[in-house]
C-alpha cells in the first residue's frame, strides 16, 4: 500500500487517516470531500487514476489543513512521529507541508523503526526539508522542477527563495545542476526533474531524457508537477523500480497533458482525467519494448 | 509626510550599513515578516528582507535586516502596530540574498512571470489571473484558490494572506506583473 502525506488548503480541515476515493473533481477521506485542484489532492487524483488501470489499491492518506502558518504541518509531523513507526506501506511520499527541519528528522526517525523500508518519495515542502536536514540521499526519489533542482545544486541554500544567483535556473544547465546537487549529497538516489524535457538521473549520470509530446502550456498549469509525482508513486507501489517508473511516469504525464490540448488556463483536474488513456498507450509501448529503443 | 519625517528619511537613507552595525529582527512566522516589512517600509526606514544566519534557521524563514543604531525606534514603530519581533539578533555572518531574477515566458494570449519557484500567469487582454504554478509550502494551494479566476486588480496580493518563502515569492512575480 502506498501512504501519502500532505496537507489541503482549509485551516479548518482536520488531522484525517484514510483510504482516499476519487469521484469527480473531489477526493474523499472518512467522509471528507476535498477538491482536486493543485498540491496534495491533485497528487493524490493523479495516484488513484494510476492505481485503477493498475488495478491497485486506494492509496492511504495522511491529510491535514494548513494555509501556511504551520499549524497543521506540525499537528501532522508529531503524528506520523508517534504512529508511522508501527504502519506498513511499500511506499510514502511526503508532499506539501511546512518545511521544519527538526520535524522532519523526527518522522524521518519514525520511518527508520517501520518492520519493512519503503521506498521514500519526496516533492515540495517536504523535500525542502530535507535537503535542508542533510539527509536527502535517505530518500529513493525526489521530484523537482528546475527552480528546485537549483535549489538543491545551491549547498546553501535552505530554501529555492534564497538560491544564488550565479547558479541559474536554466533548462541548458540541468545536466550540470544534478552533477552539482549528487555532489553536494543533496539528491535523492534518483531525481526526476520536470520541466520543458524531464530528465531521469542517478549519482552516475543522466539515466534518461524524455521531451515527447510538448505542451509549453504545462509549466504554467499548476498541479502538473503533482500529478507526475502521484503516477510514479503509483507506478513504484506496484514493485517497479523507481528510475523505469519515473521515466513510465514522465511520458505518461506529458502525454495526458497533450490529450488535454491545454492552454496556460487549463486546470490540473482537466489534465487527471485523461491519466487511464495516457497509462495505457505508454504501458503498451513499453511492453512492446517501443519505450526503451527510445530512450537508448 | 511631515517636515521632521522627510528629514528623517533623508537621514536614514544616506546611511550605509556595514556587517558590524546590522541587526536582524527574528518573528514566528514569514506572514509576520510580511506585516512588518509593510510596517517598516511605510515608516521609511531602511531595511531589507533576507534569509536568517544558519543557526536560527528553521526551514521556512525570513528575517528583517535594520541598522543596529535605530532599534529603539525600529521596536516603538513595530510595537505601535502590533508587529513586535520574536527577537532581535546582531548579524555576526553574511545574511542569504532572497532571489532578485525574473523570468517572463509569452504565450501570446497569456504572460507568465517566475521568481524564484513561484509561477504566476495572467490572460494579457482580461488581466485575469488564469493559473498558479510552483511551490512547495501549503499557501500555494490556498493562494492559487483565492487568485485564479480574479483579475490582478482585484485579487488579494500575496502579501496580504500568503504566510511562506513560497507565497512571498509569488509576491515577488505578482508585483513584477503588476508593474508590467
Amino acid at each position: 500500500m502506498i501512504g501519502v502525506v500532505g496537507t489541503v488548503p482549509d485551516p479548518d480541515f482536520p488531522l484525517v487517516t484514510g483510504e482516499i476515493r476519487l469521484k469527480d473533481d473531489s477526493i474523499y477521506i472518512q467522509g471528507k470531500q476535498i477538491l482536486v485542484n493543485r498540491g496534495t489532492p491533485a497528487l493524490l487524483a493523479a495516484t488513484i487514476k494510476t492505481a485503477e488501470v493498475l488495478e491497485q489499491g486506494a492509496p492511504f492518506g495522511y491529510l491535514v489543513g494548513d494555509v501556511g502558518l504551520g499549524h497543521g504541518s506540525r499537528r501532522l509531523y508529531e503524528y506520523l512521529s508517534g504512529h508511522l513507526g508501527k504502519r506498513d506501506f511499500n511506499t510514502i511520499v511526503f508532499h506539501y507541508l511546512q518545511p521544519d527541519v527538526d520535524w522532519h528528522n523526527r518522522v524521518l526517525f519514525a520511518v527508520e523503526e517501520m518492520e519493512r523500508r519503503p521506498v521514500l518519495i519526496a516533492d515540495a515542502g517536504f523535500m525542502y526539508a530535507a535537503k535542508m536536514s542533510g539527509q536527502s540521499p535517505k530518500y529513493d526519489l525526489f521530484t523537482p522542477d528546475i527552480g528546485e533542482l537549483a535549489f538543491l545544486a545551491d549547498e546553501e541554500a535552505p530554501h529555492p527563495f534564497y538560491t544564488r544567483g550565479f547558479i541559474l535556473h536554466e533548462e541548458n544547465r540541468v545536466p550540470e545542476l544534478i552533477a552539482r546537487a549528487y555532489k553536494h549529497e543533496n539528491a535523492a538516489r534518483c531525481l526526476l526533474v520536470k520541466g520543458k524535457q524531464d530528465y531521469v538521473a542517478d549519482q552516475k549520470g543522466i539515466i534518461a531524457t524524455v521531451d515527447i509530446y510538448v505542451e509549453e502550456s504545462m509549466e504554467a498549469i499548476g498541479g502538473t508537477g503533482d500529478t507526475l509525482t502521484g503516477i510514479v508513486s503509483a507506478l513504484i507501489g506496484t514493485g517497479m523500480e523507481v528510475a523505469k517508473a519515473a521515466i513510465i511516469a514522465a511520458r505518461v504525464n506529458r502525454l495526458a497533458g497533450f490529450y488535454a490540448k491545454p492552454t496556460p488556463a487549463t486546470q490540473v483536474m482537466d489534465i487527471i482525467q485523461h491519466i487511464p488513456t495516457a497509462l495505457a498507450k505508454i504501458l503498451s509501448e513499453n511492453e512492446k519494448g517501443e519505450l526503451w529503443a527510445k530512450q537508448s | 509626510m511631515s517636515f521632521l519625517r522627510f528629514l528623517k528619511s533623508k537621514k536614514k537613507k544616506r546611511k550605509t550599513s556595514t556587517d558590524s552595525d546590522r541587526g536582524i529582527l527574528v518573528f514566528e512566522h514569514t506572514s509576520e515578516v510580511i506585516k512588518a516589512e509593510s510596517v517598516l517600509k511605510k515608516d521609511g526606514w531602511k531595511i531589507k528582507v533576507m534569509g536568517p544566519p544558519p543557526e536560527i534557521r528553521s526551514g521556512c524563514d525570513l528575517v528583517i535586516e535594520f541598522p543596529l543604531i535605530e532599534e529603539l525606534n525600529i521596536l516603538r514603530s513595530l510595537e505601535e502596530a502590533g508587529a513586535s519581533p520574536l527577537e532581535i539578533v546582531p548579524v555576526s555572518s553574511p545574511l542569504l540574498q532572497p532571489v532578485n531574477l525574473f523570468q517572463n515566458k509569452d504565450f501570446g494570449k497569456y504572460l507568465m512571470i517566475r521568481a524564484a519557484n513561484m509561477k504566476l500567469t495572467i490572460d494579457k487582454e482580461t488581466l485575469n489571473i488564469v493559473n498558479v504554478s510552483g511551490g512547495g509550502c501549503p499557501d500555494v494551494p490556498y493562494l492559487a484558490s483565492e487568485m485564479v479566476g480574479r483579475s490582478l486588480n482585484e485579487a488579494p496580493s500575496p502579501r496580504e494572506i500568503g504566510h511562506t518563502l513560497c507565497g512571498y515569492a509569488l509576491q515577488l512575480a505578482y508585483e513584477e506583473m503588476r508593474r508590467r
